[in-house]
């Protein structure tokens, strides 16, 4: 870790100045990801802009019947808000499935959305990575990559966000609020992780400078019928090898509705339009999802070690569509029983 | 000495544990001594090659930064192999640190950056240049079987495996067979504490050396003998320990690297390894293994071969027990046993808890339930219709041997009765259950060791011994042992351990300390008991006069006559009369080596029986271990309470072991890549759910007058195996590569 000044910003704007003036800078929301990223050298800001003082830990209803989230509001105190387990289940069902408590107790909603892949080469300075290094080249593709991107991927990068609130976020169709030197402006949630491409270095389309104020959830919340299914290689504290997160109405056994989104998959949460439109005007039935789920991975492409998330993904989404659909009668994966004969 | 049972055998709470609940157990980094300096180790990113060049210029540059040791500068130091040698230091030329430009492995130690604060020491280790020239690597096990060797007596106590009868014969014999291969890749055994060394700069040379380690004389032998130190300069200090698993059973860089800077720069020094750094030394080495298996038509085994091909280093062959105990623990005329090394560009695999055993026990438990299968028997019935009551291996018979009851004792709990054979046969709800079990066996072993008691004039016992308590809850059992011992209170009795000063003790590990410490603390009470004896017929007390040491007992902080319990004297009464501040006796060290020279006359040696139960999601097959029994057959078991928990433990990293643990590496870089605790996965409390753990009734007078067979190891066996047949159980998939992770079972 390198040497490095802190000062608590005290105003949206200043911290926005601040930041355009002291080139290396860095925001510093609950410090989670980017403290041990700096303790492993991959991030070497020389100074810090502490956001706490800032406010924008609030939650609070918005103009137009949704909810709006302070970007310092902690992952933590949104699971647990009233409005949000009551309105927005998958979003609590998301947050809760990563991480852990004190983690959870620290995170931002901002800072969440602003977590670095959790790739082993991004994090081993030894290796080669185009992400943290561009045109050093990617030391995943022919490596150990199972928790790599089977979606979306490019030649230079096939990290996977880490994220699972986010995956509820896309799912949900939240806006991104953001401050910056041309002053303030809402993204799209799905437009705000953008995929590797040719410069995986950038893992969003914030422009320099910008500070991320809150997330905007839209009026509907699909309370009905959800489900958040997250897999992985143990019961807590593990990125998603996949998981899916998802959001259907429902009018006498036929879809009228439906939202779908994978994390663990690609450089974003993998939301995917095509197959909401072909749950839509179905009956929930099997068929149907699995018609989903095939389209969802059609373009997919396994690097080797994680070929087998190809045929999870798929599983996965009919799991959670089921679930979804027959919300009285979830089988929760955790939920195991012990069975003394 | 008769052993009364008012604490032997009786669940006590750890001594320990207020202390590691209030912080006041201090660690090896938490030693704030005066003006103490802080080492940063730079390891390699290259796993083979040289060094070119260090620019140490800059970093020497920055204010508070001391020195950059590194080959270049470190001082002339003993030049002999056998200088760097450790107690448990297998066969070969060890590793020297900073000796030489060449890599051998990655993440070897290249420089120790010194400074005043460890956060300067760590920045300036981050912008050390280094050149390297890289050599091309070998680091994959499966591509070098055919250059696999066999080992000749490498570590202290290993055995090459001893084949017997004509297993082809036997092959031939049986009607069912099974053949396969089995495989598990590294592990690392990752405590809790991070390996660290405080080295207290005390003048002209003398240190005190707080270190993490299971074994302070081991540590001290080291640097005595690489940097020529007195036993009276070299002085090491290691009350706690958090965990161990083997990781400390040879010195690792940190203490030779701290103990080189404080000797040059004559200053205290502290050296802390990160959690990255603890993928750089000693691990569970990759083992690749093959067992073919022969019954006749009532089931009895007609012929086992069990083969196994593991990773060393290019320095030192570490060997292991992988598969001598497949020659052990079933009745079979027809053994072949086959184990060899191969050496690849990493560093010197290290004991990790029941080294071999866990990972013979692996492919040998899982071949015995095909094996089951391919006869048509249940998996119990098999194995108990292969019963040994007789160590064929040795030619020996079995000092004790209660298997069968924990075959019996805990099938019973588990309802095993209850299990129907076939895959998939079994269902709660909509999910797949299994059931699998499986076992092992491990050496009670004993090692040299010496405790020394103290009976003070308020009746107030020390006793001491320099061995470790790794979290295994050595200070409570013997401070069990020697208040049962003394007739004393509990609260009457201090055990001292892990300092050099204190009369010596092996390192912790091969589930020996509490039959070796055990016994030592035993027999010193007894030489502490002969002369308050003496004591007593100094003074004018008729009643034992003429009382010989079998005459006696102690009880109720008195000695007693057994002839009329209403002779006796208050012990610290004796203390007060001798005019001396306390009573102290010593054990002698020769009975542990008259033992060991002494042909043994009976095999001795600790079992299990593992059930459990997994339910497998048919469509996700995610895998959830419900309900684990271990029942184990250990001997005399001290301390019911710290004996569950090392039980439990050993469940945890069973089921670990089964599904998840695994030191990824990379070959193109020949470096493990999940070198953390995010991606270095072991369960967590969700994971973990019912575990039952019995102990069976097992007496031995043979192994020592304790009847102790030793915890640490045995629990482990058999458990990722039945795992795995579970997993099979419930699902009809026969995985043979461990950990069984969800992309297998797809």
């Amino acid at each position: 870790m390198n040497s490095f000044t802190f000062a608590q910003a005290p105003a949206i704007d200043a911290a926005v100045r601040e930041k355009a003036g002291q080139p290396g800078s860095a925001y510093i929301g609950g410090g989670t990801n980017l403290v041990d990223l700096m303790k492993e050298n991959v991030e070497r800001p020389t100074h810090l802009i502490g956001l706490k003082k800032l406010g924008l830990d609030s939650i609070t209803a918005s103009a137009d019947g949704g909810l709006r989230l302070g970007a310092l509001a902690t992952n933590a105190d949104t699971a647990w808000h009233p409005e949000v387990e009551k309105r927005y289940p998958l979003l609590n069902q998301a947050i809760l499935a990563g991480a852990s408590p004190q983690l959870r107790n620290m995170a931002t909603d901002g800072g969440n959305l602003m977590q670095r892949t959790r790739c082993y080469y991004f994090y081993d300075l030894a290796t080669p990575c185009n992400k943290r290094e561009p045109g050093s080249g990617c030391s995943a593709i022919g490596g150990y990559n199972r928790i790599h991107a089977i979606l979306g991927a490019s030649e230079a990068c096939i990290a996977t966000h880490p994220s699972d609130m986010c995956v509820a976020l896309a799912a949900l169709e939240a806006t991104v609020r953001v401050s910056g030197p041309n002053g303030e402006r809402t993204i799209a949630f799905e437009d705000f992780h953008r995929l590797p491409g040719d410069s995986p270095e950038r893992d969003n389309t914030l422009e320099p400078g910008e500070l991320i104020t809150g997330l905007d959830l839209p009026a509907k919340g699909f309370e009905k019928n959800y489900s958040y299914l997250k897999l992985r290689d143990r019961t807590s504290y593990a990125f998603a090898l996949v998981s899916v997160a998802t959001a259907l109405e429902l009018d006498g056994g036929i879809i009228t509705d439906a939202r779908l989104a994978l994390g663990g998959v690609a450089h974003k949460p993998w939301r995917d339009k095509t197959a909401e439109a072909l749950l839509i005007g179905q009956p929930a039935t099997a068929d149907t999802f699995r018609t989903a789920a095939a389209q969802v991975l059609a373009g997919a492409k396994g690097q080797g070690t994680n070929n087998f998330k190809i045929e999870l993904a798929k599983r996965a989404i009919v799991r959670a569509l089921k679930q979804a659909t027959e919300m009285n009668q979830v089988v929760d994966d955790n939920a195991f029983q012990n069975s003394n004969p | 000495m008769t052993l009364q049972t008012d604490y032997i055998g009786k669940p006590t709470s750890r001594i320990d544990g207020p202390a590691k609940v209030l912080g006041t157990a201090k660690y090896a980094a938490e030693f704030n001594v005066p003006n103490l300096l802080y080492g940063h180790v730079v390891s390699s990113p290259i796993a083979k090659g040289k060094i070119t060049k260090i620019n140490a210029d800059p970093v020497l540059a920055l204010p508070g930064v001391h020195q950059v040791f590194s080959h270049e500068n470190v001082p002339s130091l003993a030049w002999l192999d056998r200088s760097y040698k450790d107690d448990v230091a297998p066969g070969g030329s060890p590793f020297r640190p900073l000796h030489k430009p060449e890599i051998r492995f990655s993440q070897q130690p290249v420089a120790l950056v010194v400074a005043d604060t460890f956060e300067l020491a760590r920045y300036a280790a981050s912008i050390l240049e280094i050149e390297y020239e890289e050599e091309a690597h070998e680091t994959e096990l499966t591509q070098h079987i055919d250059e696999a060797f066999e080992p000749g007596r490498g570590k202290t106590g290993y055995q090459p495996p001893k084949s017997r009868g004509n297993f082809g014969r036997g092959w031939e014999q049986g009607v069912a067979h099974v053949e396969a291969n089995y495989s598990h890749h590294a592990q690392h055994h990752n405590p809790m504490e991070m390996f660290a060394t405080t080295v207290e700069w005390l003048g002209d040379k003398k240190l005190n050396v707080y270190d993490k380690t299971q074994g302070a004389f081991n540590s001290q032998q080291y640097i005595m003998k690489i940097f020529g130190l007195s036993k009276d300069e070299a002085r090491v200090i290691s009350k706690y320990t958090g965990g161990g698993f083997g990781s400390g059973l040879r010195p690792q860089h940190q203490l030779f690297l701290a103990v080189l800077a404080s000797l040059e720069l004559q200053r205290s020094v502290r050296v802390s390894l990160t959690r990255q750094q603890m993928f750089s030394f000693g691990h569970r080495p990759e083992t690749l293994q093959h067992v073919a298996l022969a019954t006749a038509e009532d089931g009895s085994l007609t012929g086992i071969n069990h083969f196994a091909v593991a990773e060393t280093s290019q320095f030192e062959d570490f060997t292991e027990n992988v598969v001598g105990w497949s020659g052990t623990l079933y009745d079979c005329k027809n053994v072949k046993l086959g184990y060899r090394l191969s050496k690849l560009d990493v560093y010197t695999p290290l004991d990790m808890r029941a080294p071999g055993a866990a990972s013979g026990s692996i492919a040998l438990e899982i071949a015995m339930d095909e094996m089951a299968y391919a006869a048509g028997l249940d998996p119990l019935e098999f194995r108990i219709r292969n019963y040994s009551d007789f160590d064929q291996a040795q030619n020996l018979p079995y000092s004790s041997k209660n298997l069968r009851a924990c075959y019996r004792e805990g099938a019973a709990k588990f309802g095993w009765d209850q299990r129907t054979p076939e895959p998939g046969s079994m269902r709660d709800g909509n999910l797949l259950v299994g059931w699998g079990m499986g076992g092992g066996i491990w050496d009670a072993q004993k090692q040299p060791a010496l405790a020394k008691v103290s009976l003070d004039a308020d009746g107030h016992l020390t006793v001491s011994s320099g061995s470790n308590d790794i979290g295994t809850g050595t200070y409570t059992i013997m401070t069990q042992i020697a208040a049962e011992s003394m007739g004393l209170p509990i609260e009457a009795v201090t055990f001292v351990l892990g300092d050099t000063e204190l009369p010596e003790a092996p390192v912790q590990g091969g589930s020996w300390t509490a039959a070796s410490v055990g016994t030592a603390v035993q027999e010193a009470c007894a030489k502490l008991g002969e002369q308050l004896l003496k004591q007593a017929q100094k003074m004018d007390h008729p009643a034992f006069k003429d009382a010989k040491i079998d005459d006696v007992q102690f009880a109720n902080g008195q000695m007693r006559l057994r002839s009329d319990l209403t002779q006796a004297v208050v012990l610290r009464d004796l203390v007060q009369a001798s005019g001396e501040p306390k009573i102290e006796a010593q054990n002698s060290k020769l009975p542990g080596m008259v033992d060991m020279i002494k042909p043994p006359k009976y095999s001795m040696h600790a079992h299990n029986a593992v059930f459990v139960e997994v339910k497998v999601d048919p469509d996700l097959m995610t895998v959830h271990v419900t309900r684990v029994v271990n029942a184990v057959a250990a001997g005399r078991i001290i301390n019911p309470k710290t004996a569950r928990s090392q039980v439990l433990g050993s469940v945890v990293w069973g089921i670990s072991s089964a599904l998840m643990e695994e030191s990824v590496m990379d070959h193109r870089f020949g470096r493990f890549m999940n070198h953390n605790y995010a991606e270095y996965h072991i369960p967590v409390n969700a994971d973990i759910h019912n575990i039952d753990v019995i102990f069976v009734h097992e007496e031995d007078a043979e192994v020592n007058p304790l009847g102790i067979k030793g915890l640490g190891e045995v629990g482990l066996l058999g458990v990722a195996a039945a795992v795995a047949n579970a997993i099979y159980h419930a699902t009809g998939k026969r995985v043979r590569d461990l950990p069984v992770t969800i992309d297998k079972l797809l």
